[in-house]
């Protein structure tokens, strides 16, 4: 993970792909609709629209760059497929962080959002990013080795990620109306366990996927 | 001492045969020249010796003792150079080795890497960024990285490219080294690298029947 950021800080490969990205979409969507009072239900959805559509456009990059830049036979040879797996995860996570200190807090700027829950709120979009990063990763790990990478992210990201999408958004809504930590238990079991789910499942196939 | 022992290995990409039927075995401080015109299979054979891709049919062994290894555990004991090994462009030669030392477990220091690097004659630009590097001090920084884990099994693949005089009597001081410490292979088309080895596997291109002639000096 540390040569991941060493490396990004010094090329911005992904950073500057999902911060551009995500500004743009969040500057498009506060043009078209930030004049209308939203409900809290479409301000989560557009929120996590972004995120999720910044983060298909650099989170692929982490194995894609390797396989480009033909740099995946010294690490195939040097590691083993889970440290591989991990770093990558951490260092999606980091950036999806990054990504998010600055998208969110833009994005309850721009569209006037009211958080009346913040304490869910914070939760749920660390959850979901945590979410995000673990399907991310292993579809990219997918991705990488295809022959036509670049739309390919995005459709075979997204049927996995629905049901976090669905969740997130829901737990969001909950969270900017004012939601408990309590009252959102529910929104949080069902995170932590697609979150467990997907790891698990990544950690199991990757060495496959990795190896061929 | 490890062995390496090729049954009847063969590899076919799509329609196209690569090579059929290819057994060998080598022990102890055996080293092997595999040559053979362009599309032969030298590079494909070192690929699936590496473990990087697996082979049509047959069957590739590394044991010691008479105990099978994992590719797991022959990777950390395996050494590789050739023109698909790519090393960060964005990090150092220091950073590099420290990096990959690091992944496979190795106790390894800064100083160990200056060390590497100074045996390659690159000790000045182990701070430089590789993407300022020419081919052949690119091609010195391979043999560096193959040199981490003080391989028992070294492969490499046209070895001396890119690499000038100087370059050419390091190599050579490498696989003297290599000989005493384990096996040896090198895939080459230079007639100069062709006393590299004990052992030559002669691969033939098209007619993939004429594999298997081999010759031992």
């Amino acid at each position: 993970m540390n040569k991941d950021l060493r490396s990004e800080l010094r090329t911005k490969y992904a950073i500057n792909a999902i911060v551009m990205f995500a500004v743009i979409t969040l500057a498009a969507i506060s043009f078209t609709v930030g004049a209308f009072a939203l409900a809290p239900q479409f301000q989560a959805a557009l929120l996590w629209i972004v995120l999720f559509f910044s983060a298909s456009s650099g989170l692929p990059r982490v194995f894609i760059k390797e396989e480009e830049s033909k740099t995946v036979n010294a690490l195939k040879l040097s590691s083993s497929p889970l440290g591989v797996f991990l770093g990558k995860l951490m260092f999606n996570l980091i950036l999806l962080l990054i990504l998010a200190s600055i998208i969110v807090p833009l994005f309850i700027a721009l569209m006037g959002v009211n958080i009346k829950g913040l304490a869910l709120f914070v939760l749920i979009v660390v959850l979901g990013l945590l979410g995000l990063s673990g399907a991310s990763t292993i579809v990219a790990a997918i991705v990488a080795k295809a022959a036509t990478k670049g739309t390919l992210f995005a459709v075979l990201a997204f049927p996995i990620l629905l049901p976090l999408l669905i969740t997130t958004i829901s737990a969001t809504d909950y969270a900017m109306g004012g939601g408990t930590i309590t009252g959102g238990f529910s929104h949080i079991q069902i995170l932590v366990s697609y979150i467990g789910i997907m790891l698990t499942i990544s950690i199991l196939l990757f060495e496959f996927v990795w190896q061929e | 001492m490890i062995q390496l022992q090729v049954i009847e290995l063969s590899k076919t990409f799509q329609r196209r045969k690569v090579f059929e039927n290819i057994s060998f075995s080598l022990r102890d401080c055996d080293s092997l020249v595999i040559t053979g015109p362009n599309g032969s299979g030298k590079t494909t054979l070192l690929r699936l010796l590496c473990g990087f891709i697996r082979p049509t049919s047959g069957q590739i062994i590394y044991s010691e003792q008479g105990h099978n290894l994992s590719w797991r555990q022959v990777r950390q004991r395996l050494g590789w150079v050739a023109a698909e090994l790519v090393l960060y462009e964005e990090l150092t030669a220091i950073e590099n080795l420290n990096f990959f030392a690091k992944v496979r477990g190795l106790s390894h220091t800064t100083a160990d890497s200056k060390r590497l690097l100074s045996m390659m004659a690159l000790e000045r630009c182990g701070n430089d960024p590789v993407a300022s590097y020419s081919a052949g001090m690119k091609q010195r920084l391979k043999f560096a990285f193959a040199l981490l884990p003080e391989p028992e099994i070294l492969l490499l693949d046209e070895p001396s490219s890119n690499l000038d005089e100087e370059g050419r009597r390091l190599l050579d001081s490498i696989i003297e080294q290599q000989k005493q410490r384990g096996l040896l292979l090198v895939a080459t088309n230079d007639p100069r690298e062709v006393h590299y080895g004990e052992t030559l596997l002669q691969l033939g291109a098209g007619d993939v029947s004429n594999n298997e002639q081999r010759f031992t000096f």
